[in-house]
């Protein structure tokens, strides 16, 4: 990727939030990053509505076969460059669900089948606590 | 020639455009970190704003297929242009309040109506439902807040016994703010009011409602454009506050103290304008257009009743 396009992007990653079939847990540790305890607007990252302004999908749980469709759909709207975060181990790996009958496979297998070059972070955990996924993030953003 | 040239620089650079944007954009930060600090955060860094606007510039723009293209892409620039001239009007007549023409406030509370009609436009075009529903709104709350602002604006035709801006503020000059009158401070009263609903702010943030219609007009945005609308939202932060200061609160001055005393008045009404904001929950449309044509045309009435007797 050029230099140049990612540039502020570290300063001002905006994230999208997709669930895409765990257990929920993980969606409400994201939500407590955005709580004062943590408040994630101090590097800048602010939650958006629509995936047409995220630089970011935060994407939680491991994909079932109904919303694969839609994960890859909301893939293809978000203007790139961008970066797809794996949030909890169900993302990354399918935690606990592997081997169920119901669900498609871990994220970035789902995300790579129509874009084999995204960019992705994994952020292992069951959930994992919001300092991880702070981290992960500046982290992810200094590396690109 | 020379006219043409300094007419472009007012245009582009001092009151208008660049000025105007940049300023907008530190009030948006300032909005940003105070509400952060009214919910007990950190809130972001001086020149976040600025990193967003670099970052949209630097992104994809997508055209959605069901967009009328060309609509949806003039839509933003028309509202940025519109905003710009507002800029340069009430910036060159604050400076030098000779310099006027018969009905300017009149143009200007036109060209007000300009942004939301160009945000309607873009809505509308981009052909996603929730973006139209999002403009059908702002249509409802357009209609129900000029109403009483014109109304306001009236009162002051009447006090000053003029229509031109520069005349209104040299009125003020000689007279003293017009704040000083009861019926004028029912009328910055309503003014107020319609101001939070011209930025679109809670609680009449209801076209662009995020969790429920995702931010209505500009869901389809992305990249440019929306940084476009962004800067375009960021100048109406200043122009609007602008001009209530010029029509009610004597204008503003660059000159010695006058500098700092007109960047307290706009600092003060922008910080109220955050704190109704943080402090109030969204309103439904309807209740909106109730609010408006009901109560606070009232009290613009009241306030022209004050006026006219005297008060
Ligand atoms: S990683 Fe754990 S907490 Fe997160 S969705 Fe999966 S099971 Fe739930």
């Amino acid at each position: 990727m050029p230099n140049l396009s990612t540039r502020w992007l570290k300063k001002s990653p905006w994230v999208y939030h997709v669930g895409t079939g765990g257990c929920n847990n993980c969606d409400i540790e994201i939500l407590d990053c955005l709580t004062p305890r943590f408040d994630v607007e101090r590097f800048g990252i602010k939650l958006v509505v629509s995936p047409r302004h995220a630089d970011v999908l935060l994407v939680s749980g491991p994909v079932a076969y109904h919303i694969k469709p839609r994960l890859q759909e909301v893939y293809k709207q978000v203007p790139k460059p961008c970066v797809v975060a794996c949030i909890g181990a169900c993302a990354c790996s399918m935690g606990i669900f592997k081997d169920a009958y119901s669900v498609a496979g871990p994220v970035d297998k789902v995300i790579k089948e129509i874009d084999p070059n995204a960019i992705f972070v994994y952020v292992p955990g069951c959930p994992p606590k919001p300092e991880t996924m702070i981290m992960a993030l500046v982290k992810a953003l200094q590396k690109i | 020639m020379e006219n043409l040239v300094l007419y472009l620089l007012a245009f582009l650079v001092f009151p208008g455009f660049l000025f105007t944007s940049t300023f907008g954009l530190v009030v948006s930060w300032i909005d940003r970190k105070v509400s952060a600090r009214i919910q007990w955060r950190v809130g972001p860094p001086f020149f976040q704003p600025f990193y967003d606007l670099f970052k949209l510039w630097q992104k994809e723009l997508i055209i959605p297929r069901s967009a009328k293209g060309m609509a949806f892409i003039i839509a933003p620039f028309i509202g940025l242009a519109a905003t710009s001239l507002l800029a340069s009007i009430i910036g060159i007549i604050n400076l030098n309040p000779e310099y006027q023409f018969v009905g300017d406030v009149i143009v200007i509370v036109y060209l007000m109506m300009i942004p939301p009609l160009a945000i309607i436009w873009g809505g509308f075009s981009s052909g996603n439902p929730l973006a139209a529903l999002g403009a059908n709104r702002e249509i409802k709350l357009m209609m129900g807040y000029e109403l009483p602002f014109i109304l306001a604006v009236v009162t002051v035709f009447f006090k000053v016994g003029s229509i031109s801006l520069g005349e209104i503020i040299q009125y003020q000059q000689v007279h003293g703010a017009l704040l000083n009158h009861p019926s004028m401070l029912v009328a910055f009263a309503v003014s107020l009011l319609w101001l939070q609903a011209k930025l679109g702010e809670i609680p009449f943030d209801i076209s662009e409602a995020e969790c429920e219609i995702m931010e209505g007009p500009f869901i389809e945005y992305s990249g440019p454009l929306l940084g476009v609308y962004k800067v375009m939202m960021a100048m109406l932060h200043v122009v609007c506050p602008w001009f209530l200061i010029s029509i009610f609160w004597g204008g503003t001055s660059m000159q010695g103290w006058g500098i700092l005393w007109s960047v307290l008045k706009f600092v003060f009404i922008i910080v109220l304008v955050i704190i109704i904001k943080n402090t109030n929950p969204r309103v439904r449309i309807d209740q909106a257009v109730k609010f408006f044509w009901g109560w606070v045309t009232l009290l613009a009435l009241i306030a022209m009743v004050l006026m006219f007797l005297g008060y």
